[in-house]
């Protein structure tokens, strides 16, 4: 990467851009060995343990060895960590009976280590659609369990969630992502309950049109679930920056209030009046993020409703 | 959804096993396992029936290039044949490199 062209060489702003080692390229298992230190994971129920879903084949549909999901325990920065990641491409990131389980033990184990004098956070990251729909109710209690043992862990150690996209984060992992500590999002991240095709089958295209990706992004992505307060850190699509964004968030410790907890602060940004502005100001990327005419027009046509429909979702 | 289960002649030895891929669209995950015997055993699990033909001259002749012991587990989610000779070289070529730490285990 010496011959860098004039055009990024005279940019300081762009140099960033163009020596980023993509995070959001990894898949799962490489994304959550890349957040811990060099050499310290280990990953539990790796694909040759062969935990898979019992449920696809008999519906027509390939298993995965690991169902989509890697647990990876190591050290963030010298301190015990467990990297829970969901795999995006297989099958839409969903979680199922399998990777439901993978998921919520990892967090009851972190959570029995803390209580037992062994601190540990949890890394989360999100590439998910939500339940698995093969797997019905099987998954939807698998999301309960990993939000009870969610809920234990954080009143001891962070639990911090990590968007990096270009998935998202939707359906029940997000009322995850909701009650983590703290959440972290790429450029590339979005972040909602119901999905933009979901809500326009269901509510007609005037409500939400799908095809419509500034729209989606304005809603859901980073810009705006930073600006309302839903997400704590924006960063580049760069692995040493995500890294740096979970250690930051992993030492700001335990808050005493969880952004959760504070259900009149989250009613008050629901006011129309609120958000417009810092929509399209990214933080701590160095580079000026200019609403676009077609942005404008947007957020005309959308006055104050796109926060509205997107914390109500 | 099918199955298919093909056995090759292979002499050459490989060191560890290994894992590539991602059942995701247009790719498959395979997991690879030395043997001592001079076999490749070959189990594909894929989404898209009627393609054994297909498979089949694949397999042939992947194996007739590179006969590395072992069993070879294929989850494809509808790879294309060249996809699927990429990760057969690329699980080959993992199995031969020194450990990663991302095959450390509890």
């Amino acid at each position: 990467m010496s011959d860098i062209p004039a055009s990024v060489a005279e940019r300081p702003e762009l140099q960033a851009l163009w020596h980023r080692h993509s995070f959001v390229e990894l898949d799962a298992r490489a994304r959550a060995f890349s957040l811990l230190d060099e050499d310290t994971g280990q990953e539990y129920c790796d694909p040759f343990d062969r935990i898979e879903s019992p449920w696809l084949e008999p519906q027509g549909l390939v298993p995965e060895s690991d169902d989509g999901l890697v647990v990876v325990k190591g050290l963030l920065a010298g301190e015990s960590c467990v990297v829970i990641g969901i795999e995006g491409a297989f099958q839409g990131g969903s979680i199922g009976e399998v990777s439901g389980a993978k998921a919520a033990c990892a967090l009851q184990l972190a959570a029995r280590d803390a209580r037992t004098g062994q601190p540990i956070s949890a890394v989360l990251l999100l590439e998910t659609g939500g339940v698995r729909l093969q797997e019905g109710t099987l998954g939807l209690n698998a999301v309960a369990e990993i939000l009870s043992a969610l809920l234990e862990l954080r009143g001891m150690r962070p639990v911090i969630g990590v968007v990096a996209g270009p998935l998202g984060s939707y359906g029940g992992m997000s009322i995850v992502a909701g009650l983590c500590t703290r959440v972290v999002l790429t450029h590339e991240g979005r972040l909602g309950f119901n999905g933009a095709q979901v809500i326009e089958s269901e509510a007609g295209i005037a409500e939400f049109d799908s095809s419509d990706h500034a729209l989606i992004w304005s809603v859901n992505g980073p810009a705006q679930r930073y600006a309302t307060g839903l997400a704590d850190a924006v960063v580049l699509d760069d692995v040493p920056a995500v890294r740096q964004a979970v250690i930051t968030a992993v030492a700001a410790g335990v808050p005493e209030h969880h952004r959760s907890e504070e259900l009149d602060v989250l009613a008050a940004r629901l006011s129309p009046s609120d958000g417009g502005q810092a929509r399209f100001s990214l933080p701590g990327l160095g580079i000026p993020v200019a609403p676009s005419p077609g942005q404008d027009s947007l957020a005309a046509s959308h006055p104050g409703s796109a926060q509205q429909r997107g914390a109500e979702s | 959804m099918q199955t298919l289960n093909l056995e090759y002649h292979a002499a050459d030895r490989a060191a560890r096993r290994a894992h590539v891929g991602v059942v995701g669209s247009g790719d498959l995950e395979i997991l690879f396992e030395p043997g001592t015997d001079p076999t490749a055993s070959v189990r594909v699990r894929t989404t898209v029936d009627g393609f054994d033909v297909v498979w089949r001259r694949v397999l042939d002749a992947f194996f007739a290039h590179h006969p590395v012991a072992g069993r070879y587990e294929l989850n494809d989610f509808g790879a294309t044949p060249g996809i699927v000779s990429l990760r057969l070289l690329q699980v080959q070529e993992t199995s031969r490199k020194p450990a990663h730490p991302e095959s450390n285990r509890i």
